[in-house]
């Protein structure tokens, strides 16, 4: 008999810890897979996805946020928006919760060897493209260079705050941090996130560009990038439906004849242009 | 195989042989009809038209516990169970359904509940000899007398069904049945082709169905999804009781320490069926709903799997409580281009 798709697998939380705090917050679990079979069989790629939940709680899909080069663990970073998420948010370390996946395509970051990339993220959009930035990171001899943009409403809304004051202190990493009103002690930028993409000016040549973050950031990034003159085929994005599957059986995440599940939920602008409920 | 003839008379005992347990007939039960156990002595009545609820509940039923625990358990205990099954008297259109379903669930990864099910049954069909008026399968490549998805095909003859073997399932169960079968004459087989064509010429409705798919994404924006959608209620009756309608939603149930995960039937046309945790929703009203259905049916599907996820039964048109038509919708779009 073959595997179960719907089967979750069971996983430890090894740490948690919060990375916003406030009306909606953001908790990030670091977590291990139980059964050492399991664990030495998963392999996932960045941009891909996991259902993740407990049991008489639910599952919901969530971005796998770590890089598989940090290793072998795996990361969820969950904005606390409804009942699933809200229950995960209670688990602490030792807690167990089930995870099935990985599911989806990924970023084609092996073929993008040798080109610069450049992820442009908002607020809990930085999620799906930590990995990227963690596998260039872990990779930079291999790619012709990184920069990342990344910004939110307030500096509290900032995720991952350490690794980017990281980034923006080194010089082989091009970083530049954002948010969106003044604040009092706050050293990196102020301007909206398409504003500062403008500002950092990209070339196109030989860049990829991956931008994720609330849908009115990506449709300005989108029309920024085409004033920089990036082609179709060098954006990419990374869809969200809701989900109950994960594998194309429960019908709901199609964007037009896609489903985000199994042909996405990397896409690349060239793809989704075409689709018309791509950005509904 | 020769065909072979079953005695009115002897539908009983053809049941009992081959185990009345194992057997799933169309039954009135609460006002609609549905496939289920025979009830106890009397005989199955197959001249129902065909059930109100498809022949897919039984493959994939409206609820369906995906695994149990207890509360407090970290490892949940699944189960897939399927047991054998012989389902008498499936009208063509719903065996078809199947096949088409089949390719959805065997898309990898496999679903292993409904595969599972559909290994262990043997469909037995019935020949439609009175369609009904919004029967319209002949525009899809079925026909009251279509054998897809079948094992073995019945014709009522009167006082005997015609069993046309069509695969080794069939085959097994006529061995099986032994001599409550009886050899078929020559003439039984062309009264049966008789009565095949004259259902077929019955069928009033009807479209020339192949131009649709390539005509959808033209149609996006047109104003058909709005006026289609503006009576209708968002019962969601066309898609659950739809026989090629497959989208379910997954819950999570405890009652006392007993916890089950289970799948159950939703529907595209329902509000919440795409609703967003953050409360966006990319179909905000029935006109994008409706889209959907359509394009689901006559676009996406064929795109993925090369066939129209339409059989033609006309459930949906029977029993919309507004008179939403799905044969009206589709020739507003073959005539807007």
């Amino acid at each position: 008999m073959k595997e179960n798709p719907y089967q979750p697998y069971i996983a430890t939380i090894e740490d948690t810890w919060y990375e916003t705090v406030g009306d909606r917050p953001v908790k990030t679990f670091k977590v291990t897979l139980d059964d050492p079979e399991v664990r030495k069989n998963w392999s996932h790629r960045p941009g891909q996805c996991a259902m993740v939940g407990r049991l008489g709680i639910g599952e919901s899909m969530f971005c796998i946020s770590c890089s598989p080069t940090e290793g072998e663990f795996l990361r969820f970073s969950i904005l606390r928006a409804g009942k699933n998420t809200q229950g995960l948010h209670e688990q602490e370390a030792g807690d167990k919760i089930t995870v099935r996946g990985p599911y989806g395509n990924y970023f084609p970051l092996e073929d993008w060897k040798g080109k610069h990339i450049l992820t442009i993220g908002g607020g809990i959009g930085q999620a799906p493209l930590r990995p990227i930035v963690e596998y260039v990171k872990a990779n930079l001899d291999q790619y012709a260079g990184l920069t990342t943009i990344y910004g939110a409403r307030t500096s509290g809304d900032l995720c991952f705050k350490d690794e980017f004051a990281e980034m923006a202190r080194r010089d082989d990493i091009n970083c530049c941090l954002t948010i969106d009103i003044e604040e009092e002690g706050w050293e990196y930028n102020v301007g909206f996130v398409p504003t500062m993409l403008m500002e950092v000016n990209p070339s196109p040549d030989n860049t990829i560009a991956i931008t994720c973050g609330p849908p009115i950031m990506i449709r300005f990034v989108l029309e920024n990038l085409k004033k920089l003159n990036f082609e179709d085929d060098q954006i990419y994005t990374t869809l969200e439906n809701r989900m109950k599957c994960g594998f194309g059986k429960c019908g709901r995440c199609n964007a037009g004849n896609l489903y985000v599940c199994k042909d996405g939920p990397v896409f690349s602008y060239a793809t989704l242009k075409a689709v018309p409920e791509a950005f509904a | 195989m020769d065909n072979m003839k079953l005695p009115k008379e002897k539908v009983g005992d053809f049941l009992a042989k081959l185990g009345k347990e194992k057997f799933r007939v169309p039954r009135e039960i609460g006002g609609r009809s549905e496939f289920a156990p025979p009830n106890g002595e009397s005989n199955v009545d197959f001249s129902l038209p065909n059930t109100t609820v498809p022949l897919k509940s039984l493959f994939y039923p409206q609820t369906e516990t995906l695994y149990r625990f207890e509360v407090g358990d970290t490892v949940p205990k699944t189960s897939v169970v399927a047991e054998e099954m012989i389902i008498m008297g499936v009208r063509p259109c719903d065996a078809r359904a199947l096949t088409i379903v089949d390719k959805l669930f065997s898309w990898d990864p496999e679903d292993p509940y409904y595969l599972a099910k559909r290994e262990k049954a043997t469909l037995i069909g019935l020949a439609c000899q009175e369609p009904r008026v919004n029967c319209f399968c002949t525009s899809l490549g079925g026909g009251p007398a279509s054998t897809e998805g079948l094992d073995i095909l019945m014709t009522d003859l009167g006082d005997s069904y015609l069993f046309q073997v069509l695969t080794e399932k069939g085959e097994k169960i006529c061995q099986e049945a032994g001599d409550i079968l009886v050899k078929s004459e020559d003439n039984d087989v062309q009264a049966a082709e008789k009565a095949h064509n004259d259902a077929a010429s019955k069928i009033v409705r009807g479209i020339e169905a192949d131009s649709i798919p390539e005509k959808l994404p033209q149609l996006w924006e047109s104003d058909i999804w709005k006026k289609t959608a503006d009576p209708c209620l968002g019962c969601g009756t066309c898609t659950f009781l739809c026989p090629t309608c497959h989208c379910f939603d997954i819950q999570d149930e405890i009652e006392g320490i007993e916890g089950r995960r289970y799948r159950v039937w939703d529907s595209c046309m329902f509000t919440e069926y795409t609703l967003h945790t953050s409360g966006h929703n990319p179909r905000p009203t029935g006109r994008e709903r409706t889209r959907n259905r359509i394009n689901h049916k006559y676009s996406y599907y064929v795109e993925k799997f090369e066939v129209i996820a339409c059989v033609g039964c006309g459930r949906c048109i029977n029993l919309c409580p507004v008179n939403i038509d799905i044969l009206n919708i589709l020739s507003q779009v073959k005539e807007a281009l």
